[in-house]
């Protein structure tokens, strides 16, 4: 390779990396302005002390593991089924979810609960966030069992079924273990999505419902604040660690 | 065989039908409608919200988000196609270098873009180090504007850019290249002459893929470009929440979406789905 093309790669890693590498390193600063003055877990501890992100972090949790459960097994329930035969309008339904802008659906989203309340006695709060975010992670999780499924022999069903398993026993035994790592990459990603998601939750959130990416956004708004910087490294690795056990499920 | 399919086809399609396409068709028809005493929906019906799209005010934030987005689309094309050309060539790491271009780009999105409001702003770091090293006096104004909503566009939509173009140049035959070398032609000749237009489908599904959403952003440009750069995607937010304009609102959020689907079929219609 030449290189001239080595170096410009090494340039764009560059850019892509450095960013979030000076932001986890001020997280260790000792000084509340960027000059580094020394190495402390200063705002880590200020982090673990308030009860509100504490709170915020929970419901995050709860949001995102509610809507990864119900968008994997839906999802995968779906490609299951698009895979035996392909559905133009459904495709065309999942390709809309994943491209229309965040901030139409969440939106959108609002108007629909909104005019729904005028039937129901509910108001906005963790089950509407949840609701929300099943829709938009259920396209993420279909692609990538799809994507599992197509790796699958077809004739190992017919197989099972020459052998005497019914059609959802042959789902069940045979292409249900064999699309495991997929589904659990699936799992993994519409998690990440989840969590991270902060224009479609801000809209549909109600009052006992804010969630980590709010208040990193509100925080953010207001000023330098190194404590933000704390909770964003704490992110980054822990959503980066999911993707990578994704990513080996994905090509195992 | 049918009826196990409907059955596993059913929630999934409840649950898109009510929570997608109502959704959708509810901002639909309240985008013909006029706006009540109090912010809310009334009757008659009109098309005066789409008309007032027109108006040179609004007209101009839907092209400056055209433009914002078109700058973007640019700059992530002339930094993707090297780093994708570059990916091709990666050897046994290739896997490897794939995995740092996506990892960033999986995880948090709010995050990347705080990161660059840690590195812009006044008392960011670029400020303080360049103040320190004694080459400015006072900061340099790089936060809230439009440069900075373009750098966090690019940054975070460039593998949107570099898969498809990856893709496409990693189906050539690695012998088209040779043979152009072997016939007298310079690097860029072969790149500009030979693996650019055979690379064409991918360049275009890559340069979509980053169109789109970065016309539709919100959040980059609220947060990079403070209340000074304002796009489509604000404008949506701004007539829901402060300005309690639901229909004017809504017409917008149609428009936007209308010509996002445009664009969506222009790149369905090139095959290009696969790529996703």
């Amino acid at each position: 390779m030449s290189r001239p093309l080595a170096l410009y790669a090494a340039g764009v890693y560059a850019f892509l990396h450095l960013p979030l590498v000076a932001l986890g390193a001020f997280s260790f600063n000792s000084s509340r302005f960027t000059v580094w003055e020394g190495f402390s877990l200063e705002w880590y501890r200020a982090l673990w002390r308030d009860p509100a992100l504490a709170e915020a972090a929970w419901n995050s949790l709860h949001i995102a593991l509610a809507a990864t459960a119900v968008a994997t097994v839906l999802g995968t329930l779906c490609a299951y089924g698009l895979w035996k035969r392909a559905s133009g309008w459904f495709s065309a339904t999942l390709y809309l979810s994943l491209v229309t802008p965040e901030i139409v659906m969440g939106i959108s989203l609002l108007a629909f609960y909104q005019y729904l309340f005028r039937f129901l006695d509910v108001r906005l709060g963790m089950h509407t966030v949840i609701l929300a975010h099943v829709v938009f992670c259920l396209a993420y999780v279909v692609l990538v069992v799809l994507a599992r499924l197509r790796t699958l022999d077809p004739h190992l069903e017919e197989a099972a079924m020459d052998l005497g398993a019914g059609e959802f026993e042959a789902f069940r035994r045979v292409t249900l273990p064999l699309a495991m790592p997929g589904i659990g990459a699936a799992a993994l990603l519409a998690f990440t999505i989840s969590f991270d998601d902060y224009v479609i939750t801000s809209l549909v959130a109600g009052v006992d419902s804010e969630t980590l990416p709010m208040m990193i956004y509100a925080m953010a708004r207001r000023g330098a604040n190194p404590v933000v910087n704390a909770i964003s490294s704490l992110i980054v690795f822990g959503l980066g660690a999911l993707i990578l056990v994704a990513e080996r499920l994905r090509e195992s | 065989m049918t009826r196990l399919r409907l059955l596993f086809l059913a929630p999934s399609a409840v649950l898109l039908a009510v929570l997608l396409a109502a959704p959708i068709a509810i901002v639909a028809v309240s985008s013909a409608l006029t706006r009540g005493t109090y912010g809310g929906l009334g009757l008659p019906w009109t098309i005066e919200n789409y008309a007032r799209l027109l108006d040179p005010l609004y007209a101009w934030i839907l092209l400056r988000s055209a433009a914002l987005a078109g700058a973007a689309t640019l700059l992530c094309l002339l930094v993707g196609f090297p780093m994708a050309l570059f990916l091709t060539r990666a050897g046994r790491r290739r896997n490897l270098c794939l995995c740092l271009v996506m990892l960033p780009f999986w995880t948090s999105f709010l995050v990347r873009t705080y990161a660059w409001m840690f590195l812009l702003r006044d008392t960011g770091l670029v400020n303080t180090v360049l103040q320190s090293v004694g080459l400015i006096r006072d900061p340099l104004p790089l936060l809230y504007n439009d440069g900075a909503v373009v750098l966090g566009l690019v940054y975070g939509y460039l593998p949107f850019m570099i898969l498809p173009i990856y893709a496409a140049l990693e189906r050539l035959d690695p012998s088209l290249a040779e043979a152009s070398a072997d016939l007298g032609a310079r690097p860029w000749t072969t790149v500009t002459l030979v693996l650019a237009p055979l690379a064409w489908p991918g360049i275009l599904a890559g340069c979509l893929l980053v169109f789109i959403p970065c016309l539709g952003a919100y959040l980059t440009p609220d947060l990079l470009g403070g209340g000074k750069s304002v796009m489509v995607g604000n404008l949506v937010q701004n007539q829901f929440t402060n300005a309690r304009d639901w229909p004017f609102g809504s017409a917008v959020s149609v428009a936007l979406l209308a010509l996002v689907m445009l664009l969506l079929l222009t790149l369905l219609r090139r095959r290009a789905e696969e790529l996703l």
